[in-house]
């Protein structure tokens, strides 16, 4: 029989971003929240000091500040013709285990979406008309609108301490940001990022392509700051140690560095690590959540009892957990009906590696050192032409010089040998490279399920990855990648090596770990797991948090959105604790 | 229900480098996840990686590893190769160690074949897989030759490599182009990691490409455009690894 703990007001599965800002809300309205980690406690002292951080073998290379799938993973196929097989180690993407989830080792890249993304439906049907989508498409409104959500983006930047330049203040476009973001009330908490040499260089270079660059969105603060919380942050120092690892100069906005020294005082807030949650419980009408049941350390089985319960894991995590506990219907590819599962999507990358004779000293960085362009995302463009639906930015992000991940080599380049030698000697210090990061959509044949073979250590079955990138997504990333060279062609004295995404949806490379949908949120039961304000169709006192409810991934990073829709949420479920039911009538 | 946590004590703490409560127990933490004391106490650090007794490799599989790492990383107007670099050493202790024993990789079967898009599928670990392929990589030297892979000339030591890169060769269940591929990262990884896990000798590998090293603060430095930065190279143990390896500092 399981212990069964002390009920709480609320438990939070996982303790990342979408928990601290939950906890952080919900304490401050009254009441008493439980966060359960499946990871360890983390914190800047002694985690992530400089003096032991900046190791890229043991976090980059080992990862050993991801995830580890020895214990859980899942597992992976192209098509629903294939046998999936587990990823049995981390590759394309790379989950967080641990307090502070992935905020701990994301870059800072912090943006918003476009208002066009979030009505993406509509806004492509009365611009393009319907039959220009094409029917394997499951393309969805979100049920929110940027207006709505725009007081919950500010309130994550400033949160976050966010640098940058504003390209549009209510409606006035202001000289040196991104001319086609949606308007906003107010600038960025912190002015920009210092510029170093190779965004200068793609600086000029994108003008003389034709295009607007700007300084892109960084959540590693250019000043010392302090947030509404009455959190401290330093200066950005650009050791170049962001991605992947912790920051050790409090200047990466994370949960610690921005909510845990408010949180982790509060009498009416609590967690416990290394407790795997592996069911959501339900009553017996399967109306009602009542808790959560735990793995803890030593293997004990633990009830937690709940009023309300929040999804706070990685994006497909909670999927995972949806599927286990039985909640919401799932998708059936055959049928298209059901919808746990459905909507997963992923992010198309590319780049244009730029050789050229000026020293760079890349390892200058920081991870969200960056100047970009914003002319080829969302629908910002013509797409008529084009035939395809989306886009993405296109930047040269100098996020450090790490020498064994972050090096590169001209096309054609000896492997090994005294060849290979001699090109890194020749490019390491003034090579670098332009980014493409395109939107995917969602579609009837991408999809999450339950694995029939393989389990994990609880003996549960592994969640099944079913993806693969559709024609309309590599032609959008081969047009995004066009507009990259050119700016690389404008770099004087250059060569250029171009990196297509062709083919299949491998595994195995590291692209992105913006993994989303699978409880997509959305104003139709049919059609989504979760309401606007991210509350369980199916169990009202139920919220799933995160980038899983996308309903299909735009050409941004997803922190950004994801830290304003948990703001978004944080306000519903303070609603829905003073009169409890469901926030919209299904 | 398995719970590998008990049968490893800490589950999650995996060791193999610097760690968070102090750089100088490093040395102590790779030792304490290796199972035989190899390290301390192993004479000067001059010559071949050879001269420190390996803590998982043979002699005979650290006479390969010697050989064909100086092929992948030669020794020429540029600088040393990977033996003056210590691979052979960062590539044993890597092996005895957590990544050597796949501790973090999802091993349970059954294990069918799978397509490229899904990455690896073989049930051996990496020191595993060392070991078989170098005891079929040598097989196939002296069949072909009669002799083993260190005593080729170079260039047929150049030619089975690229054989392996290309996975023309059989070695058995284990594709050659995963050795291949193993190999040369592991390689890469000893030349161009930070010199406390004993390869990157002398900062060989950072000296090469002109990487000073984990630095904490280029505020002032960034806004330098087109100069070189000069300031000396620097490891997480500090200005000397092989001193503070040989337990000196």
């Amino acid at each position: 029989m399981a212990k069964r703990e002390r009920p709480v007001d609320v438990v939070l599965v996982g303790f990342g971003w979408t928990a601290a800002i939950i906890a952080q809300e919900l304490t401050d309205a009254g009441v008493q929240v439980l966060a359960l980690e499946r990871g360890e406690f983390r914190d800047t002292v002694p985690d992530f000091a400089t003096d032991t951080i900046q190791d890229e073998l043991r976090y980059a290379v080992r990862k050993q500040i991801f995830e580890s799938p020895e214990r859980e993973t899942l597992t992976f196929r192209n098509s629903a013709d294939q046998t999936a097989l587990p990823m049995r180690h981390l590759g394309s993407f790379l989950p967080a285990a641990g307090v502070g989830g992935a905020g701990v080792h994301w870059n800072g890249q912090c943006w918003r979406f476009l208002p066009q993304d979030f009505e993406i439906r509509t806004h492509t049907e009365q611009r393009y008309g319907r039959k220009f989508i094409p029917e394997s498409m499951n393309l969805q409104d979100w049920g929110v609108t940027y207006d709505e959500l725009e007081p919950h983006y500010d309130r994550f930047e400033y949160l976050c301490g966010v640098s940058g330049t504003a390209g549009n203040i209510g409606g006035v476009k202001q000289a040196g940001g991104n001319p086609f973001e949606g308007a906003r009330k107010r600038g960025y908490p912190l002015p920009p990022l210092k510029r170093c040499a190779s965004t200068v260089l793609f600086d000029k270079a994108a003008r003389e392509a034709g295009f607007d660059p700007f300084p892109c969105p960084a959540a590693n603060a250019s000043k010392p700051y302090r947030n509404p919380l009455g959190v401290q942050m330093g200066q950005c120092t650009y050791c170049g140690y962001c991605e992947w690892f912790g920051c050790g100069n409090y200047s990466k906005a994370s949960p610690q560095t921005t909510i845990l020294p408010v949180l982790l005082k509060k009498a009416n807030f609590s967690y416990r690590t290394r407790c795997n949650v592996t069911r959501v419980n339900t009553d017996n009408t399967g109306k009602r959540a009542t808790g959560v049941t735990y793995v803890d350390v030593d293997g004990n089985e633990i009830e937690q009892p709940a009023g309300m319960v929040v999804l706070c894991a990685f994006a497909q995590h909670n999927v995972h957990l949806l599927l286990l506990s039985k909640i919401g219907t799932p998708y059936d590819p055959t049928t298209g009906r059901g919808v746990v599962g459905r909507n997963y999507a992923y992010q198309i990358t590319s780049s244009v590696d730029v050789f050229q004779k000026e020293i760079l000293n890349p390892f200058m960085g920081a991870g969200a050192l960056g100047q970009g362009v914003d002319n080829f995302n969302g629908d910002n463009f013509d797409h008529g032409p084009l035939g395809f639906i989306g886009g993405g930015y296109i930047a040269l992000w100098n996020t450090g010089g790490r020498p064994i991940l972050q090096h590169y080599l001209p096309k054609d380049a000896p492997t090994w040998g005294s060849g290979w030698k001699k090109v890194m000697h020749d490019n390491y210090l003034t090579a670098t490279s332009i980014a493409t990061h395109g939107s995917v959509m969602s579609y009837r044949s991408n999809y999450l399920d339950l694995d029939p073979t393989w389990r994990d250590d609880y003996g549960n079955p592994l969640l099944r990855l079913t993806f693969d990138f559709q024609p309309n997504e590599h032609a959008m990333s081969d047009y995004l990648t066009d507009q990259a060279t050119k700016i690389a062609q404008a770099i004087p004295d250059a060569t250029h090596h171009v990196k297509k995404r062709d083919g299949h949806y491998s595994i195995v490379p590291y692209q992105t770990t913006h993994n989303t949908g699978g409880a997509a949120m959305g104003a139709d039961p049919t059609t989504s797991v979760v309401n606007r304000y991210l509350q369980s169709w199916d169990v009202p006192n139920l919220f799933v948090m995160g980038a899983s409810v996308f309903p299909q991934n735009a050409g941004y990073n997803p922190t950004g959105t994801v830290g304003a829709l948990t703001f978004w949420a944080a306000e519903a479920m303070k609603r829905y604790l003073k009169n409890p039911g469901p926030l919209v009538s299904a | 229900m398995s719970m590998r946590d008990s049968e490893r004590g800490k589950g999650h703490g995996h060791r193999g480098g610097p760690t968070r409560t102090s750089r100088r127990t490093f040395l102590k933490s790779v030792v304490a996840a290796t199972p035989a004391l190899g390290l301390l106490g192993c004479g000067p650090r001059h010559g071949s990686a050879q001269a420190r007794t390996p803590v998982y490799f043979t002699p005979d599989e650290a006479t390969f590893i010697d050989a064909a790492t100086q092929r992948l990383i030669p020794a020429d107007d540029l600088g040393g190769g990977a033996n003056e670099a210590g691979i052979t050493t960062f590539i044993d202790l890597q092996l005895a160690g957590a990544y050597g024993r796949a501790e973090r990789w999802y091993m349970q079967g059954p294990w069918p074949h799978g397509i490229d898009q899904q990455g690896f599928q073989l049930k051996y670990t990496p020191a595993q897989i060392y070991r078989d392929a170098i005891g079929r990589v040598e097989a196939h030297c002296r069949q072909q030759h009669g002799k083993p892979f260190a005593q080729l000339d170079p260039a047929h030591q150049d030619d089975l490599l690229h054989a392996l890169e290309k996975g023309e060769v059989d070695l058995g269940d284990i594709p050659a182009k995963t050795f291949f591929a193993m190999l040369w990262q592991n390689t890469q990884e000893g030349y161009l990691a930070d010199p406390a896990y004993s390869g990157n000798r002398d900062f060989a590998g950072w000296k090469l490409i002109g990487f000073p090293g984990p630095r904490y603060n280029y505020v002032e430095d960034i806004g330098k455009f087109g100069r070189p930065y000069e300031a000396p190279f620097v490891s997480l143990v500090g200005r000397d690894p092989s001193a503070y390896l040989r337990g000196e500092s």
